[in-house]
């Protein structure tokens, strides 16, 4: 009897233990919701331990796209955000989910495909490729998650006058992350539309010789602007508003823009900081 | 086809490099599925035993109610935990979006059943001459389960070892509960998630073979402890 005792009490002394460890947490921490650029390329892994070591928040981040991460934010169940869809966001605001928006820094969106270039768009404008590539049938991998980028590459079809081929059967929507989808191009040996930076990532990842590459950019709508965004107190009282201008802050600082500036694959800069100084 | 090779030479340097993101991920995977095992075995034992061992009217339809939980989506259970436990839902204020304590809820709500469902099974097949043997020689009630539940010890094992195969498998709680943030929630899973979207087949290979080493090495100890 006593050794069954000793059992159970043991047992229920293991699920405490296991309880309290899993529950341990930092009180200056921040959570925040960014898009799988931001992620996939390392640029927070590489930029956050400067930030921490600076100001001693612990910064965690889920990363997602920028319309779950706005949601996220919504229903505060995050404390700040890093997204790259500005006029959604200015919308964001305007509802009063978010306060403050800093614009941190940009690079541009890029159309990539097959190095043969099937549907012969190297080149052309925006809104021509597009229709080239409709009227050719070539496959063409969309995001098709609501993230930044999805939101421009519909608003890319809009301008081009083109109806949202969401039906057809060459535009094939993943419904993964940016890096996944260009995976997913190059299995199929389709277009698609990244930003420059993941793009530079995919580069790298294949040693340089890619099977996909940029065949149409430069075009003034293309530009892709990331921004630091706090939640508003008054949608979320228990956000962390104070460190998350902490980190919005950090982010436009010049140490922190000097570092995204800094950060290279191939030789090439995957972000270019541009906040404002106040 | 070659990053098959790539990968199994990958998880061997990531383990003995001590790659700080691999072990970080190993640790959250144990300790996130030991407590969910820990719990559900708590709970689930003794719901099983009463379920199998007593007869009461709408047993066969609690019976059927809890195979079909046999096959809950992972994505599911995810959804319902996060609507329960996101800063908006009822138990928003204990802040448990985006932990590890968070995860375990979840796959204790996905191992429950299986352990409830296999314990069952295997009380109702215990011989009823053991009953009435011990009933003879004047055993009390005490007695009664406590034998029974020994003499179905390798039954119950097999409970606990497939609701753990279910807990360290599963991908979507994981990820939607967790959020699969670095160091803190990102378990071998959700990371094999993360490095096969990002393309990069090896890492995604090498974490699957650490994976696999984990479930191995529990069964390994248990089969040791089934001959003792």
């Amino acid at each position: 009897m006593y050794r069954k005792k000793l059992i159970s009490t043991l047992l229920i002394l293991a699920i405490l233990l296991s309880f309290a460890s899993l529950s341990l947490a930092s009180d200056k921490s921040l959570m925040m919701a960014t898009t799988t650029s931001t992620d996939n390329t390392g640029l927070l892994d590489y930029l956050i331990p400067h930030f921490e070591q600076e100001t001693g928040i612990a910064l965690k981040w889920t990363a997602t796209g920028t319309g779950k991460a706005l949601k996220l934010g919504q229903n505060c169940d995050v404390d700040v955000l890093l997204v790259h869809a500005p006029a959604a966001e200015k919308a964001y605001i305007k509802k009063g989910y978010g306060k403050d928006r800093r614009e941190i820094m940009y690079n541009d969106f890029v159309i990539i495909g097959p190095v043969s270039d099937p549907a012969k768009i190297k080149g052309k404008n925006i809104s021509d490729a597009l229709l080239t590539i409709k009227n050719h049938k070539s496959p063409f991998m969309s995001r098709g998650d609501d993230s930044g980028t999805n939101k421009k590459e519909k608003l890319l079809w809009k301008n081009a006058g083109i109806k949202m081929p969401d039906q057809e059967i060459w535009y094939v929507q993943t419904g993964q992350g940016m890096l996944a989808t260009i995976n997913v191009a190059q299995e199929r040996a389709g277009y698609t539309m990244t930003d420059r930076g993941t793009y530079i990532k995919y580069q790298a990842q294949q040693g340089g010789k890619a099977p996909l590459k940029i065949l149409v950019e430069g075009d003034k709508i293309l530009l892709n602007q990331y921004s630091v965004l706090t939640l508003n107190p008054a949608n979320c009282p228990r956000a962390k508003y104070d460190l998350a201008l902490d980190f919005s802050n950090w982010m436009a600082s010049k140490s922190a823009q000097k570092l995204i500036g800094d950060f290279r694959l191939l030789g090439q800069k995957l972000f270019i900081p541009n906040a404002k100084q106040l | 086809m070659d990053f098959l090779v790539a990968g199994f030479i990958k998880a061997v340097e990531l383990l003995i490099n001590f790659d700080q993101g691999t072990w970080s991920a190993i640790c959250a995977t144990l300790r996130v599925s030991t407590c969910s095992m820990l719990l559900s075995l708590g709970a689930g034992l003794p719901a099983g035993f009463l379920l199998g061992y007593f007869d009461f009217k709408g047993k066969r339809a609690l019976r059927t109610v809890l195979d079909t939980l046999l096959s809950l989506p992972t994505v599911s259970v995810g959804l319902l935990v996060y609507a329960f436990i996101a800063s908006r839902g009822p138990l928003g204020q204990f802040e448990l979006l985006f932990t590890l304590t968070g995860i375990a809820i979840g796959q204790t709500i996905l191992a429950f059943p299986i352990v409830t469902a296999i314990t069952a099974s295997v009380v109702e097949g215990i011989d009823p001459e053991l009953k009435l043997t011990l009933l003879s020689l004047g055993a009390g009630k005490k007695n009664i389960i406590t034998t029974c539940l020994w003499e179905v010890r390798y039954g119950l094992l097999a409970a606990a070892v497939t609701a753990y195969g279910r807990v360290l498998t599963e991908v979507g709680i994981s990820m939607m509960v967790g959020g699969n943030i670095k160091y803190h929630t990102r378990t071998i899973t959700t990371a094999i998630a993360l490095e096969t979207n990002k393309g990069l087949f090896a890492d995604g290979i090498a974490l699957g073979i650490v994976l696999i080493s984990i479930a191995f090495a529990v069964n390994i100890s248990l089969s040791f402890l089934r001959k003792k």
